[in-house]
């Protein structure tokens, strides 16, 4: 993988790319939670008349910045133990294992059974199936951008993608309500429309905008040297674009998956709208399910403080996280391992 | 910033609605020896504030306050409109209106982040147990009567079910329209979510028959929908679908199926009551009714109950005017019309008795 040439995209690298546990990581090593020493002469600016009044101001400003970022740090370490420490309460009246592996989630019931293995499989298909929809059509379209379509096209093409990202997700679901569900379910003869194909269709169409102006920024990242010598061997525009651009840009496509796989396993309102929230153990995409995100959602304004659903939906929290974070590292793993 | 201080410096410019009010501002509080920056600052600071003041010198004899109430999906359309025409009568008192549930609206008030909880259906034991454990003494108040109709698509020649029928609909016991003399589709049973009250309604009088300690549950493929809206829209467009809400969310866009006591009529051909009454005229439904308001009235309607609003104890100021409005003529006609039964004049009373009662067991 090459260096990127301009400064404005190894911001967007730095931010965008690497995950977020590698920052965090990152953040320590850099700071030294001091203000002096991070100001050495020879960080950069030149010693002039003037420079002693600016140089206490960059200080103070480097500082203040420091300062935000450790706050993120702490934020995140908060919000973590305080997920840890109420879904864990909930683990002394109910067994871990009944939890993990229950097939049943009936929260209101009595005795209450808070199984969240459906509740996880259903947010796993939807999911696959949702990436499986997008990324060949996210990929595809980046490549089209970035390498094929003609100048206007292509800007065009951009601004439309960066609409696309900014519908909201609630406008998404009640069209899969009135439109995509009766459509599916006239298509394939289902039985109703609320399943789990409705939600990863509108999960695809909430991650592409993620995933094509990603992959693009990486295409583009390619220096043009790779390109000229494939063309300069006699290499056709496709075997350019296939076998060099593609492969050279791998990283940052693989990354731009990886975010595409975070953002539909958070979203929640699209899947609770159109999924049918059936506590089921999902046995197809085509039949209703129901994600963990949707039950947070759908359960939590009901549960009183401090009573074991509340805990539980805690709990279904911090599942999420943990799979989010593990998507993180994974994305991780394949950065740097790209990157030698 | 910029903006404002350009426009405050041109006296002459006309029209400009903040600007005539930023010039009535300087004069006002003398202003003018200020420095810009200054001004600018204190000229922001002057108009967030009277806007939120709006500067109006209030009786202190006249009623005022905020009430919250949150709950029943159900009935969050009959407060609304009761909740409007009482700030009409009060303008001084401020009611915020709030669905999401009646177990969102008693969680609220055991969490002290609502004044009124409504609910459609009763706080149950534990409930009642936990809000005393925080010092939280519920009130119970019948506010009206209501009927949980069963909803269809106008397609689906059913159109009558005994409650038995019901449960074996949302039970998963029958998954096929055939089976109960319908058309040969599997049947997509809608509920509403856990938080609502009409969904611990259906499941105590429908999926557990109104047996206490019963165990059985709503059939694992029920779907489990956010609010009435999403199952009228289902039910509308679905041939197979088949759901409940509340009397108020009744409209020409589904079927209310009549629902009878009897037992299961199931059978290979139409169901023997149903091929007996045939689909004819409303008088030889004497064993089947339609979710009526005079149905429910006088109990035939198999599937009725009270709605109730719940104050942490004595009910009293602010909250006390609107319970009282809401129990009176203006607020029972607002419930009349959007669909409910009200309340006699002493059926609104507060039933302490019967909440110690539940407290007990």
């Amino acid at each position: 993988m090459t260096e990127p040439q301009n400064p404005k995209r190894t911001i967007r690298r730095a931010t965008g790319f690497s995950s977020f546990g590698f920052r965090i990581l990152n953040l320590f090593r850099i700071s030294n939670f001091g203000f002096r020493d991070s100001c050495p002469a020879g960080s950069g600016f030149r010693e002039s008349p003037e420079a002693g009044g600016r140089r206490l101001g960059e200080c103070f400003i480097e500082g203040c910045i420091k300062l935000s970022g450790l706050a993120v740090v702490a934020f995140v370490f908060l919000i973590f133990l305080f997920l840890l420490r109420d879904s864990l309460s909930l683990f002394r009246e109910y067994s871990l294992r009944e939890f993990l592996f229950g097939r049943e989630w009936l929260p209101i019931s009595e005795p209450p059974k808070f199984g969240v293995l459906p509740l996880l499989i259903g947010s796993i298909l939807v999911t696959f199936w949702a990436i499986v929809i997008c990324v060949p059509l996210g990929v595809g379209a980046a490549m089209f951008i970035a390498e094929v379509a003609p100048k206007p096209l292509k800007h065009v093409l951009k601004s439309l993608v960066e609409i696309l990202a900014s519908i909201p997700s609630v406008v998404l679901g009640f069209l899969g309500i009135i439109w995509l569900g009766p459509f599916l379910r006239n298509t394939f003869g289902l039985s109703t429309g609320m399943c789990g194909l409705t939600g990863s269709l509108l999960l695809a169409f909430m991650a592409l905008p993620t995933i094509i102006s990603i992959s693009e920024d990486a295409l583009v990242g390619v220096p043009k040297s790779y390109r000229e010598a494939a063309f300069g061997l006699g290499a056709t525009r496709w075997q350019t674009l296939w076998r060099v651009i593609l492969p050279s840009a791998s990283s940052g496509i693989v990354a731009a998956v990886m975010l595409g796989i975070g953002r539909v396993v958070g979203e929640t309102m699209v899947v609770l709208m159109v999924t049918g929230n059936a506590p089921v153990m999902p046995k197809s995409i085509l039949l209703p399910l129901r994600t963990l995100t949707a039950t947070i959602a759908g359960e939590m304004g009901e549960t009183v403080g401090g009573s074991e659903h509340y805990f539980a939906l805690f709990a279904v929290g911090l599942v999420l996280f943990a799979i989010t974070f593990t998507i993180n590292f994974i994305a991780d793993l394949f950065l740097r391992r790209a990157r030698k | 910033m910029v903006v404002v201080r350009r426009r405050v410096r041109r006296p002459g410019e006309s029209g400009v609605l903040w600007d005539g009010f930023a010039l009535a501002a300087v004069d006002r509080y003398n202003l003018r020896g200020m420095g810009l920056r200054t001004r600018t600052i204190l000229l922001l600071a002057i108009s967030t504030l009277s806007l939120a003041g709006c500067g109006e010198v209030i009786d202190p004899n006249e009623p005022q306050g905020f009430v919250q109430t949150k709950g029943s999906d159900t009935i969050v359309n009959a407060m609304q409109e009761t909740a409007e025409e009482f700030m009409k009568v009060y303008p001084h008192v401020f009611v915020a209106i709030t669905g999401g549930g009646s177990g969102v609206g008693i969680a609220s008030l055991i969490n002290r982040t609502t004044e009124i909880a409504t609910a459609s259906r009763e706080m149950k034991g534990k409930e009642i147990e936990m809000a005393e454990k925080r010092g939280v003494h519920p009130k119970e108040i019948v506010v009206a009567y209501d009927g949980v109709a069963v909803i269809v698509n106008h397609n689906n020649p059913i159109d009558r079910l005994t409650i038995e029928d019901l449960h074996d609909i949302f039970t998963g016991k029958v998954t096929n329209w055939k089976q109960l003399g319908g058309k040969d589709l599997p049947i997509v049973t809608l509920s509403r979510e856990v938080s609502s009250g009409t969904h611990m309604y259906f499941k105590e009088e429908v999926v557990q028959l109104g047996k206490k300690g019963s165990t059985e549950e709503f059939s694992k493929e029920t779907l489990l929908l956010t609010s009435s809206q999403a199952i009228v829209e289902e039910v509308a467009n679905n041939e197979g679908a088949i759901g409940y809400l509340g009397m108020g969310y009744l409209s020409d866009r589904t079927k209310a199926v009549r629902v009878g006591k009897g037992p299961a009529a199931r059978g290979s051909g139409p169901s023997p009551v149903a091929r007996d009454l045939g689909h004819e005229s409303q008088v030889t439904g004497h064993e089947f009714y339609p979710p009526t308001v005079e149905n429910v009235v006088n109990k035939t309607y198999p599937l009725s109950r009270p709605l109730y609003l719940y104050t942490d104890g004595e009910p009293q100021g602010a909250v006390k005017l609107l319970i009282d409005f809401t129990l009176g003529p203006k607020g029972q006609t607002r419930f009349m019309k959007t669909g409910f039964v009200p309340v006699g004049p002493r059926g609104g009373e507060i039933q302490n008795s019967k909440l110690e009662i539940r407290n007990k067991s």
